[in-house]
């Protein structure tokens, strides 16, 4: 049975088992551009595929720009 | 004479931001014209899945040192996790520690601030922590383990320039030998000039050169702003007298004896 997340605020579902690399995976061709933190806390990349992604938890990724 | 900044030498007492410019080669064009060799970038949750924005690859390319800030953050907690995304992304462990207290004023939050300073600096960050001109969150900040310190010159963005320049003149002289930068607030070259000849070690400014009419005209201003500001301190700025001490070594006035 499906799990649902959030990605940056839009509901998503996702696979039973899934983890928190394969969702990135899923959305990014260029996954060491981004950063990742779920429930607010920053998963390291290296730490992506230990990840186990549960019902309702939220996920944000974040990328670079310019800034002051 | 060069600065030192964490372990860093610089020629350059300007740091620029990159935000709010017409462009990316207008902000290419500015950075060069600026000569500044460290320059503050960002982090933004997604929207979409995306690749590296060309500014970024222009920043990169233009050898300056980023110094990734935690904008937007109102919490320790926020700030601390930006933080360790921006170690990651930019591969270094400098941030600049911005946590807001209130979203008109934009002003620091010093709790707030001085917490994520505390576990910042234990996780290893060399922490440029955006602050008020408070003498003792200042020392704070610096008990945290903070070896430089950015207390605001007016509000982001504001362009006011320095508005309490008697709590900055404080700063300086109760904390001698730790870098102070002049950060936020800057409006025009004087400001700058004025964060110098206080004994500042450096300035750090945005939108008086990214809202310019002619930023790359804008960038090289305060270039030179900041060598004349610190030329000037360092060459020693004669005393201020209440009343007139003549120049010219006349006797008298001319035509009576």
């Amino acid at each position: 049975m499906t799990k649902t997340v959030t990605l940056n605020g839009e509901p998503r579902d996702i696979e039973p088992g899934a983890t928190l690399a394969d969702l990135i995976a899923t959305i990014a061709e260029q996954p060491q551009a981004l950063a990742t933190a779920v429930n607010g806390e920053f998963v390291p990349r290296d730490a992506r595929a230990q990840v186990q992604l549960n019902e309702g938890d939220a996920v944000f990724t974040f990328q670079p720009i310019t800034g002051g | 004479m060069a600065l030192k900044i964490a372990g860093v030498e610089l020629e350059s007492r300007l740091f620029l931001g990159t935000a709010r410019y017409p462009s990316p080669a207008v902000l290419q064009q500015a950075i060069a014209a600026s000569g500044a060799q460290v320059v503050t970038v960002g982090l933004k949750r997604q929207l979409a899945a995306g690749g590296t924005p060309n500014d970024l690859k222009l920043i990169r390319d233009s050898g300056t040192r980023v110094l990734p800030n935690t904008a937007g953050c109102y919490t320790a907690r926020e700030a601390i996790n930006i933080a360790k995304m921006a170690r990651e992304l930019y591969e270094t462990k400098w941030i600049k520690l911005e946590v807001l207290g209130d979203e008109y004023t934009l002003q620091p939050d010093p709790f707030e601030t001085l917490a994520a300073a505390r576990e910042l600096v234990n996780d290893g960050f060399e922490v440029f922590p955006y602050c008020t001109d408070d003498l003792v969150l200042c020392q704070r900040l610096l008990d945290a383990g903070c070896r430089i310190l950015m207390p605001w010159g007016a509000p982001i963005g504001s362009g006011q320039g320095i508005i309490n320049p008697t709590a900055l003149r404080t700063l300086r002289a109760r904390l001698p030998g730790v870098p102070l930068v002049v950060d936020a607030g800057i409006g025009s070259p004087k400001d700058a000039v004025q964060a110098m000849e206080l004994g500042f070690d450096a300035v750090l400014l945005n939108t008086a050169v990214a809202q310019a009419d002619d930023p790359v005209g804008m960038a090289r201003a305060f270039k030179l702003a900041v060598e004349a500001g610190r030329l000037g301190y360092e060459s020693g700025i004669m005393a201020k007298q209440d009343m007139a001490v003549p120049s010219t070594p006349v006797t008298g006035r001319p035509f009576l004896l």
